[in-house]
């Protein structure tokens, strides 16, 4: 490209976008939501043989509003369904939900009277994962599909798009 | 000096500990009252991971209840099956032979010591010691290695039956077991050497959580809770089941205080018990079948399928 | 276990309605008038000394009458022993039966078990309210008649 012959080589040129949404998927932070058997294998995630760091996410936040990622790992029970729903709109976006493991997915071999059946009746899943456990690999491949849809995220485009729908709708 | 008079009113605290918090210990939630740094009162609430597993059980058969038991203490993946193949097979009036006996002791000890390990990982961690956690995962994750090799699953190996085991031990296992029997032992050092003449430790943890002896009895506690309060009962050695009584090893106990630090010590004795254990199991190890040829739990040899059934 | 057996004889005999024994384990059935002063009995008597409360669960033998039971399981570190109590409820509508808290604290949250999910309420109990399922909760899910996947 043009520019960037005349600039030399020790400077890039990329779209905003692409920069930003590279930000936010390099160092995505996890809220700490481990309910159940899913939550020990994510913490053998984040422990020393799959080292979850190298993907800059292995600062767990206990806040939730300090987190851009929630994985709900575990079987989600009723009794426990407004909490994460709360903890879920205590998140600033961007925010994004993982579903590991198949009680999160579609309430597992729990097909009984306290068990949601799949986090994706109360909030928005953008990966599942299935397995019961997982393995730390399933999960990091999952995290890594999450990456790559972060990166593709046309968060400007479509903030543009919307304004712009918006002003011939006003004209 | 203030008089009464003047001295500033104070109350205590309502404190949520709610079911998501930062210690990684499921979903919990105590309601606290805390007078300062003090807690007056807890009030837990539990049944936010109540799964209905006993009404699940009630429409499904022994054999089906399984993959639902392993889930009850996903820490100690194979423990859990251990009870209930126990209980069936007491009902059925089954013998299990002695080789399956000597195996499920093996793997439940070894589960017993990943469970341990993943306490002192997430104890360590809640007290703010963060390095304890990857000493125990390193060693957590050699024993889910020997899970794996023997049925597939890391958590939950599914590898007994009502009857005994569903096959013999792969090749390669026993030396893998060999290799971690002979290292856990220093590895242990390490996470004594961290923690137990730690002065931050001792100071978090001594007289922390006091439960004298008959307080723990009457309030229904087992296991290594009871024996950190001075309780001298072990099933393994006074109702002994599945061969334990064939085997030597000796139940640690607390300090008599009860406190936090007495549970820690009875814990981490208990691991190196659990490695003796192991290692005897495998010095005298027999040869046999490891299922009952019972025919209302086992099926036919797959061999022998197609040419003896008519 | 027999030792029990033969101390219930000799200072409940009225209450014992049926003795069993299945491959060591005994169970005696009682009646629920007298259950406490039993349970208090089986506790403090040096020879049986059944400090331990191992568990209570709550039964439901529908369609069978009377529908509902409540199981006792004792330990006693003393003998290295077990025992079972079993009583039967009276009202099949509104089973109640005498809480054994006054004699095992740890009873207080097992009955609030038997009560959250069976319905059977314990008199004397001090805090009896749902501990499983959520407080506003309606029905009592491990009874037979409830469905699995709830309503």
């Amino acid at each position: 490209m043009g520019i960037e012959e005349r600039l030399g080589y020790n400077i890039l040129t990329t779209t905003l976008e692409k920069l930003v949404d590279w930000g936010r998927k390099s160092s995505l932070w996890p809220a700490t939501f481990g309910l159940a058997c899913c939550a020990i294998e994510m913490i053998c995630t984040a422990a020393n043989r799959w080292d979850i760091a190298r993907f800059g996410m292995e600062a767990f936040r206990a806040s939730p509003r300090q987190a851009d990622l929630m994985i709900v790992a575990g079987t989600v029970c009723k009794k426990m369904m407004p909490a994460i729903e709360r903890i879920y709109e205590q998140m600033p976006e961007p925010k994004w939900v993982i579903a590991m493991g198949a009680c999160a997915t579609s309430g597992g071999i729990f097909d009984s009277y306290s068990v949601v059946q799949g986090i994706d009746l109360y909030l928005p899943v953008d990966v599942y994962i299935p397995g019961c456990p997982p393995r730390p690999e399933g999960l990091l491949y999952g995290i890594l599909k999450l990456h790559e849809k972060i990166l593709k995220d046309p968060f400007l485009t479509r903030q543009y798009q919307e304004r712009l729908k918006a002003r011939q709708e006003a004209a | 000096m203030t008089s009464i008079a003047t001295m500033p009113r104070t109350e205590t605290m309502m404190l949520n500990l709610g079911p998501q918090h930062p210690s990684t210990h499921g979903v919990l939630r105590v309601l606290l009252e805390l007078d300062g740094e003090l807690i007056v009162r807890a009030d837990p609430d539990i049944g936010y991971l109540h799964r209905g597993i006993e009404k699940l059980c009630e429409y499904r058969t022994y054999h089906k209840c399984m993959p639902l038991m392993n889930r009850l203490d996903y820490l100690a993946g194979e423990a859990n099956n251990f009870g209930f193949c126990l209980a069936v097979e007491k009902l059925l009036g089954i013998e299990v032979p002695k080789r399956a006996q000597y195996i499920r002791v093996m793997l439940a000890e070894l589960t017993r010591i990943a469970s341990h390990l993943f306490w002192l990982g997430t104890h360590g961690h809640d007290l703010g010691a963060m390095t304890p956690l990857f000493y125990a995962f390193r060693e957590r994750e050699k024993i889910m290695d020997l899970c794996e090799m023997v049925s597939g699953g890391r958590l939950f190996p599914l590898y007994f039956r009502i009857g005994g085991l569903a096959a013999d031990l792969p090749a390669g296992f026993l030396p893998a077991v060999w290799d971690f029997v002979k290292t856990f032992d220093e590895k242990w050092q390490d996470y004594d050497t961290l923690l137990t003449e730690n002065e931050i430790w001792k100071e978090r943890t001594v007289g922390v959580g006091v439960m004298t002896a008959e307080e723990a009895l009457d309030w229904g506690w087992s296991g290594p809770m009871a024996r950190g309060s001075g309780v001298d009962w072990d099933l393994r050695r006074d109702n002994p089941y599945s061969s334990y009584e064939e085997f030597e090893f000796e139940v640690p106990l607390g300090t008599k205080a009860g406190d936090t630090y007495s549970r820690y010590l009875v814990r981490m004795a208990e691991m190196l018990q659990s490695n003796r254990i192991v290692r005897q199991v495998l010095e005298n190890l027999p040869d046999g079948p490891v299922k009952v040829d019972d025919p209302r739990v086992s099926l036919p040899p797959k061999e022998r399928v197609y040419t003896d059934i008519a | 276990m027999n030792a029990a057996v033969a101390l219930l004889q000799a200072k409940f005999p009225d209450e014992i309605v049926e003795v069993t024994e299945f491959r060591g384990d005994t169970t005696v059935t009682l009646k629920p008038e007298r259950l406490v002063d039993i349970c208090r009995l089986l506790k403090d008597d040096p020879e049986t000394s059944f400090h331990y409360l191992s568990m209570i669960a709550g039964m439901d033998y529908s369609p069978q009458s009377p529908r509902f039971g409540v199981v006792y399981n004792l330990y006693s570190h003393k003998n290295h022993d077990r025992l079972t109590l079993k009583v039967f409820l009276t009202d099949d509508r509104t089973p109640v039966v005498d809480s054994v808290t006054s004699v095992w604290s740890t009873a207080t949250w097992h009955e609030r078990e038997a009560y959250d999910l069976l319905g059977i309420r314990f008199k004397g109990h001090p805090d009896l309210r749902r501990i499983l399922m959520p407080p506003d909760w309606v029905g009592h899910p491990l009874r037979k008649d409830y469905p699995l996947k709830g309503k």
